[in-house]
């Protein structure tokens, strides 16, 4: 599927099938999530947090939200031209202008594909829940936290439903003062399907 | 012309403090107060609040205008709707102010003195000396929002943000 007919598709499903909400209340709802972990997930020696388990929390959260929202998503998309994927690129081009399109508003730029074609990066101009945001100046929040990991756990997630295995990690973020905000999502291998065992 | 800005929390705690000085009529934007005002600022300020929690009550803008002064310092004020109050403190010729009863200051430099015909803090109650204090608090309060819905500050948490310092530099360059 050629992009700009997916770049047409995320535009018209968010036009016609998303419901909108003020983008403040995202913005603060998700702040307020991060900073609300950044007091409960503390190392109970030193009482300062734990960056790495707030990046895995954000991530299992994501996962959580991922693999609900693909059905969602394939909900909202099938009447504008239900086609599965062919290939790893299509499915990139889906991720940036149609998934992220309807859910956040946001196109992401597909970018840096090596040379299998198996690993891409999305680079995003805007994020409008970073919004407002400063990290705190510990020092360490910005060497250690990702502030957006949820999202990853979203791919991640969505992926898995539809039979892709991927790992999806941020490799850079304006808020920590990176010149990019980019994601790194990598296939690992397509799940087959299985028979259960002792299945006749 | 020196100036002292500080936010003052709904706890009367401080917030922020920034001193500058004016960069019109050629100033370099550098703050030129004494020794003994760094912390006579902060101690005027602090006894303008309780002039603030009168004015208040009789007003129904943000901002105050001048609410209070002590010997040539003129404190302006801006509440918050959260009561949350930007205190501006302005001296038009700081090296000459006495704090004390003893007159131990050097007398005030000729340049200093002609200039100050021209400057804000030498007609604090002036149609233009308002006006430039308003711009500068409207766009010190726009940023302030930008501040605290940032979520991992804390209400009557210190602002250590370095990106708001700047802007609030940027607001008085402008406007001061």
């Amino acid at each position: 599927m050629a992009s700009s007919k997916a770049a047409r598709m995320g535009e018209e499903v968010w036009k016609t099938r998303t419901e909108k909400i003020n983008l403040e209340v995202l913005t603060l709802t998700y702040g307020t999530l991060v900073s609300q972990l950044t007091h409960d997930l503390r190392d109970p020696a030193t009482n300062i947090p734990d960056y790495a388990a707030i990046n895995t929390e954000l991530d299992r959260m994501g996962h959580s939200i991922g693999l609900r929202l693909i059905e969602d998503f394939l909900a909202k998309t099938s009447s504008a031209g239900p086609a599965p994927c062919n290939n790893f690129r299509e499915t990139a081009e889906m991720i940036a202008k149609v998934g992220f399109k309807i859910f956040l508003n946001v196109t992401p730029r597909v970018e840096n594909w090596d040379k299998e074609g198996r690993s891409f990066g999305l680079v995003f101009e805007e994020m409008p829940v970073s919004e407002f945001v400063e990290l705190p100046d510990d020092g360490r929040a910005q060497e250690e936290l990702w502030f957006l990991n949820l999202f990853c756990g979203v791919v991640k997630g969505a992926l898995e439903m539809v039979q892709m295995q991927v790992k999806a990690e941020w490799v850079s973020d304006v808020l920590r003062g990176d010149d990019t905000t980019e994601m790194r999502v990598t296939l690992i291998r397509y799940i087959e399907d299985e028979m259960p065992p002792d299945d006749e | 012309m020196s100036y002292y800005f500080t936010i003052i929390g709904t706890r009367d705690n401080p917030l922020f403090e920034l001193d500058f000085g004016t960069s019109k009529v050629g100033g370099d934007g550098v703050a030129r107060f004494r020794e003994e005002a760094k912390y006579m600022n902060q101690f005027i300020v602090h006894a303008a609040l309780d002039v603030v929690e009168e004015v208040q009550w009789t007003n129904k803008e943000m901002y105050l205008k001048r609410i209070d002064s002590f010997q040539n310092n003129h404190v302006h004020c801006f509440l918050t709707g959260g009561n949350v109050k930007f205190m501006l403190l302005m001296n038009p010729d700081p090296t000459a102010t006495t704090y004390s009863a003893y007159p131990t200051s050097q007398p005030s430099r000729p340049s200093t003195a002609r200039q100050s015909t021209t400057l804000l803090a030498a007609s604090p109650n002036s149609q233009a000396t308002e006006e430039a204090v308003r711009a500068f608090m409207l766009e010190v309060y726009e940023n302030w929002v930008k501040c605290i819905m940032n979520p991992f500050y804390q209400v009557n948490q210190v602002v250590t943000s370095p990106v708001f310092r700047n802007r609030v530099a940027t607001a008085a360059k402008k406007y001061l």
